[in-house]
Order: structure tokens, then C-alpha cells, then sequence
């Protein structure tokens, strides 16, 4: 009797059935601008800031941390002005997260010196006792591999030729490196002597954590 | 037993890898949970939450999850077409395939080689694996399907049919990307787009692989197990379409009040309160089943891991669209009320049926008697008391946090700090880890019988 009788023709209705909801709340918003709206003001992350990105995801910092702030009362007073989808323009993947174990950071670019960020991945416990954040002393002890920087950055479409990725990282490698730095007696602990001039995966994610919402930051300054 | 031609070796494969899976699963998920409240755990970057906590869930949702649905699909799909396997030599293939799939995804993601999109987390190479994995069973289902022997399709084998494309749809939409090496890929979507494609993913494949083929064994399992027919035909075909329909839509649930287009939330809300109506048909539809015989839940052990397993689902499918009401989401998203939520349903729902439909199945196929009915009820009631230990502790432990996350004090400052809110929750997750052990060793003892069931005798040739 019916479609209950004929497998193939059972499967194309159901393929039907399935992507109807799909094509109208997945597929054609694809292609609407709302969904991927754009601002003058978001950059692309660097070279030295994807790296870091790219060892948030390899950690899984994600599983913790949202990225999103809702606009509600009490969250903006705790994290900042609410986020909006321009932010995430250049976001493959999107951080946005499902659990917050630990506090939103969408805007946690500029809330605190590198100093904090170093003293902090090394031992959460040093800061606040209580934490139950995994340490990450040993991104200290990893060089950051930057050979695929620029072709990640092709990947990603952010525009750079290959000496601007190159200029990026030698800029962030100065600046962490020179005696000037106002980071640089934490850095130093928790670097190995062997590493101290070279840049670090900490040294990226660090970078990665100072972007974050910076440029929303930079908007409402101007505006 | 009379020698029908049917092959059982590979649902024989398939069960025994699901134990295996769900065992270590479940250490892994216990190792998480001390470290909830204890980091020391974290021990070597391969062992740290970050990394181990998708090893958790996808060892258990695509190796316990996976495993316990093709075990009980090959068998299903034969019994149903009353036709043997048309290509046992592939499913052969694809059972030692997958665990491979699965060992691989566990080591890679221990390794951090993750894309970070929630239950998509394996990258580009193991990807193709698993669509390769995924046609090699749809081989099967679709030739079985058109060979077979018997003229109607029962009702588990639309859920199977509809799961088979549906998840084929999901995973290859949601996982393309662009490679930049063997061991990395960047998502083809970026930003609220590339959000919303995978909480369509990540809604529906929790849809597809824990309600889609759970219902089929349900539907199939319990009439088998109780000797009473489904109450409602009707029923079953109104609640399958408008299922399968609705499903699709709301996976923006889980996006709300993101930077996500409005309306795509609201048309999701809208969809989600909906379902309400097709997942109850399903209960409805098992509970009335039992009409006159509910003595069977104390008279037969499997009565009550259907029946309690089906209430789990009802209740699962009520909290969920709750959940996605705005001003509630607004409370309880990114708490632990979620991760109770999620938990009910695998715990409660997916673990009792597919535990039942093995208690069922594995005697038959191996023509021995299960090995002791009591030990049954003794990891009944252990997974029970586990789980809604387990559930009730992360509910409690999400108000307590959403409260504290908006309390504010009379000048308008904010009562707590983040610390203090994930503080207070400790007490909470040691109960949770107690819980869980409740639960493992539950799991254990359904292991250990269907163990001891096999290493038996034949039951033939002791009479």
C-alpha cells in the first residue's frame, strides 16, 4: 500500500521532507547579507593572531569559553557591549561555544595586560585558587610553527602577500623580545631561557586573547 | 534455532564494539568530571578537558551511539524483510572499518586535531572516512529493502530510511572545508553563518542518531519483548512525517539571542514547541501499548527499560523546547542545566533502549539463554539511580549559576563574580562524579552479562 511499499520512492519523500527547513532556515540564509554582514571596522586577525587562534581550537579552549555576548542587563555589565554578527565576518570556524565552565571573551582584547595573560595560561591556580582551569605552562615551551602562517592566511582570504605575514610575525617577535616590552619580566619566567627569543605558542595565544573585541572596542571609541 | 540465512556475526561485531566504546567512554567521561572540580587532572596536554572532553563525546555518540544502531539496524533490517544480508562481506568490512574510524578520532582528537564544531569535530581526512562508512551501510539498507521478502515496510524502517539519508545530508553539508593540510581545514562558512549551519548540524544529528534509529528499536523491540502490538498504526505514521518535518527547523534553537538574524531563532522556537507533538505521539503511542498489561513492568525486566526509557524521552522532549524559549534560554544556555538536559537523554533514553534491545536480541542471535535476569535488574536500577542523580545534581547546579549570573545588587552592580558562580558549583560536581560511577558500574554489569551470556553453552545443546 502506498510509499510504505516502495523503499526508493519512501526515501526521495523523506529526502524532501528533510530539506524543506533546511533550504529555508539553513540554505537561502546563506546567500542573505544579514548573515554575513560586514563592518569597516573588523580587521582580519595577523599572521601571529591566527597562529593563536589556531591553538585555541587545537586545545579545545572552546569547550569552556563562549564567545558571544547575549544583550542582556547583567551580561553586558559583566563582559562588555553585546556582540554583533559583523564581528565574526572573518571567523572560520565560529568560537561562539556552548558552555560557559569558564567567562565569555569576546571582549577580553585590552581587559587586561600581557603580563596577566602569561602569569595566568602558566598557572590559573597562582591567580585564583580556586579555579579549575586546566594550566597551560607548556604552550611556553613550544615553538610556534609558523611555516604554513601565510598559506593559512590565503586560505582564509585575508589579503596578505607573503612578506606582510612575514613583516607580522617579525613585528610580534620584536615587541615580545625587546627589553622594552612592559610584559617582559613575566614572559621571561615563564619562558625557557632557550625560547626567550623566539616566539612562543603562548606568545600567540596571547595575541589571539588581545584581539578579541578589540575592534568593537576601537568602533564605539570613534563613534 | 532454525537456519535462516541470516547473518548475525555482524550485529554479533557491532553490539560487542558498542559495550567496548561505551565503556571507555565512559571513563573518559568520568576522568572530565574530577576534573570539573579537580584540575590536577589535567595531567599531559592529551589529557586535558579541553582535548578530552570531545573524545568523551564522540566516543560515545558515534562509537556507542553508532555502534548499538548498526548492530540493531542489521538485525532489524533482516528480521522486518524476512531477507539476509544481501552484502554480509561489506558489512564485514564496514564493522572493522569503523572501529578503526573510531580509534583513529580518538587519538587525533587527543592529539588536538580538531575542526571545533560541536559532534563534527573529526577533520577533513577522517570526514571522508566516515562517509565512505556511512555508504557502505546504505548499501546494504537500500538493497535489503528492495530484495526483501516481506511486502510492507514496518515503522522502525522508515525511521531507519529516513536516518540514513537525513544523516548523509547533515554531516556532508556541515563539514565542508577547505584543507591546509592533512591535519587542518578551515570551515567553507564563516561567522553567524557558518553558526547557524552547525547547530543545524549539531541539533538534528543528535536528532538522527539518538531519536530517529532509538524509535526505530523502540518500535521494533517492544512489541517483540512485551508480545503486544503497537497500540496505533495511525499514530505512528502522523508522529514519523511531522517528526522528521519539524525536526529540520529548529536548530537555531540553540543560537539564541547570538548575533544569529532574529528570525531564524523565533522561526526555530516556533518549530521547536511543535515537536512537542510528534515526540509525544511516540510515547503515547508506547504507553498505550501496555493498556492492561502494565503488570509486565514488574512481571518482565524488559517491560520497564522500554517504558522508563520512553519516559525519559518524553520528558526529554518537553524540557528541550522549554529550553529554547527565549526568556528561559536567557537563564538556563550556557549552564549546566544543558548538560543535564543532554545527559538525560543518553543516559536515560538511548542507554535503557539500546541496553534492552541487546538483552533481546544477543540470545537470539547466539541461541543462548541470557546469562541472569537479576543482574538485569541490577543494572536497571543502577543506570537509573545514576542517571537521575546525574540530571537532577546539573539541573540544580544550572539555576543555581543562572541565578548568580544575573543577581545584581540594589545599586544595579553585579552580586558575584564569574569565580564565585563556578565556585559554588563544586559541591554539585563531586555529587555528579558519584553519580557517574553509580552509573559505570551499572554499565559493567550490563557488560559482564552479555558476556557471560555468550560464553555459554548453546542453549540447544543443553536440552
Amino acid at each position: 500500500m502506498g510509499i510504505y511499499s516502495k523503499p526508493v520512492v519512501f526515501a526521495i519523500v523523506s529526502a524532501l521532507v528533510i530539506l524543506t527547513g533546511t533550504v529555508v532556515t539553513v540554505f537561502i540564509p546563506m546567500f542573505l547579507p544579514s548573515t554575513q554582514p560586514v563592518s569597516a571596522f573588523v580587521k582580519p586577525y595577523t599572521a601571529i593572531e591566527q597562529e593563536g587562534r589556531d591553538i585555541y581550537m587545537r586545545e579545545g579552549c572552546h569547550n569552556c569559553h563562549t564567545q558571544t555576548v547575549r544583550p542582556l542587563r547583567t551580561e553586558v555589565l559583566r563582559y562588555g557591549e553585546y556582540s554583533k554578527a559583523e564581528e565574526f565576518a572573518w571567523d572560520r570556524p565560529f568560537l561562539w561555544g556552548s558552555r560557559r565552565t569558564g567567562p565569555d571573551l569576546n571582549r577580553i582584547g585590552g581587559k587586561y595586560p600581557d603580563s596577566w595573560h602569561y602569569r595566568h595560561m602558566q598557572s590559573p591556580q597562582s591567580m585564583f585558587t580556586l579555579s579549575n582551569m586546566p594550566p597551560y605552562a607548556w604552550l611556553a615551551s613550544n615553538r610556534l610553527d609558523t611555516s604554513d602562517s601565510f598559506r593559512k592566511t590565503e586560505i582564509l582570504g585575508y589579503g596578505y602577500t607573503e612578506e606582510q605575514v612575514q613583516q607580522q610575525l617579525a613585528e610580534y617577535k620584536s615587541k615580545v623580545t625587546s627589553a622594552g616590552y612592559d610584559s617582559k619580566e613575566t614572559r621571561d619566567q615563564v619562558t625557557p631561557d632557550a625560547l626567550k627569543g623566539e616566539l612562543t605558542e603562548m606568545d600567540a595565544i596571547i595575541a589571539y586573547m588581545q584581539k578579541l573585541g578589540r575592534d568593537v572596542k576601537a568602533m564605539e571609541a570613534k563613534q | 534455532m532454525k537456519d535462516t540465512g541470516y547473518d548475525y556475526s555482524v550485529v554479533r561485531g557491532f553490539a560487542f564494539s558498542a559495550l567496548f566504546w561505551l565503556i571507555v567512554g565512559l571513563v573518559i567521561g568520568l576522568w572530565i568530571a574530577y576534573e570539573m572540580f579537580n584540575p590536577a587532572l589535567n595531567i599531559t596536554p592529551w589529557l586535558s578537558f579541553g582535548r578530552l572532553r570531545v573524545v568523551h563525546t564522540n566516543g560515545l555518540g558515534l562509537g556507542f551511539g553508532l555502534a548499538g544502531i548498526f548492530a540493531t539496524a542489521y538485525y532489524m533490517l533482516q528480521r522486518l524483510t524476512r531477507t539476509p544480508l544481501p552484502f554480509p562481506g561489506l558489512a564485514k568490512a564496514h564493522l572493522w572499518l569503523f572501529n578503526a574510524a573510531i580509534a583513529l578520532a580518538a587519538v587525533t582528537l587527543m592529539a588536538g586535531i580538531s575542526t571545533t564544531k560541536e559532534y563534527a569535530e573529526l577533520e577533513w581526512p577522517l570526514d571522508i572516512g566516515v562517509v565512505i562508512l556511512w555508504v557502505m551501510f546504505a548499501i546494504n539498507v537500500f538493497a535489503i529493502l528492495i530484495k526483501r521478502q516481506e511486502k510492507q515496510m514496518y515503522i522502525s524502517l522508515w525511521y531507519l530510511v529516513a536516518m540514513t539519508v537525513t544523516v548523509a545530508v547533515l554531516y556532508i553539508v556541515n563539514n565542508l572545508a577547505i584543507p591546509l593540510t592533512l591535519f587542518k581545514s578551515y570551515s567553507l562558512y564563516a561567522g553567524a553563518n557558518d553558526a547557524n549551519v552547525e547547530w543545524w548540524y549539531g541539533h538534528n544529528i543528535v536528532g538522527f542518531i539518538f531519536t530517529v534509529p532509538v524509535l526505530a528499536m523502540f518500535y521494533y523491540f517492544l512489541p517483540k519483548a512485551t508480545g503486544l502490538p503497537i497500540y496505533s498504526h495511525r499514530l505512528s505514521i502522523v508522529s514519523f512525517w511531522s517528526l522528521i518535518f519539524a525536526y529540520l527547523w529548529t536548530g537555531a534553537h540553540h543560537l539564541m539571542l547570538t548575533p544569529l538574524p532574529e528570525w531564524i531563532q523565533t522561526v526555530a522556537i516556533a518549530f521547536s514547541i511543535f515537536l512537542i507533538a510528534p515526540s509525544w505521539g511516540s510515547v503515547v503511542n508506547g504507553y498505550y501499548t501496555l493498556q492492561g498489561n502494565w503488570d509486565q513492568m514488574r512481571t518482565n525486566y524488559l517491560t520497564k527499560f522500554f517504558i522508563l526509557g520512553i519516559t525519559f524521552y518524553g520528558l526529554q522532549t518537553l524540557q528541550g523546547p522549554l529550553q529554547g524559549l527565549r526568556t528561559l534560554n536567557a537563564f538556563f544556555h550556557y549552564t549546566d542545566w544543558v548538560v543535564g538536559h543532554v545527559h538525560m537523554g543518553t543516559m536515560g533514553w538511548v542507554a535503557m533502549i539500546i541496553s534492552a534491545s541487546f538483552y533481546y536480541m544477543i540470545p537470539r542471535i547466539t541461541g543462548r539463554d541470557l546469562y541472569s535476569i537479576k543482574l538485569a535488574n541490577i543494572h536497571f536500577w543502577l543506570i537509573l539511580v545514576g542517571q537521575l542523580a546525574w540530571t537532577v545534581t546539573m539541573w540544580m547546579g544550572g539555576i543555581q549559576q543562572g541565578a548568580m549570573w544575573k543577581a545584581t545588587n540594589p545599586d544595579g552592580s553585579l552580586m558575584y563574580s564569574f569565580l564565585d558562580g563556578l565556585t559554588s558549583l563544586y559541591p554539585y560536581y563531586r555529587i555528579r562524579f558519584v553519580a557517574g560511577v553509580v552509573y559505570f558500574i551499572g554499565i559493567l554489569v550490563f557488560a559482564w552479562n552479555l558476556i557471560q551470556t555468550v560464553r555459554q553453552e548453546p542453549s540447544d545443546a543443553k536440552a
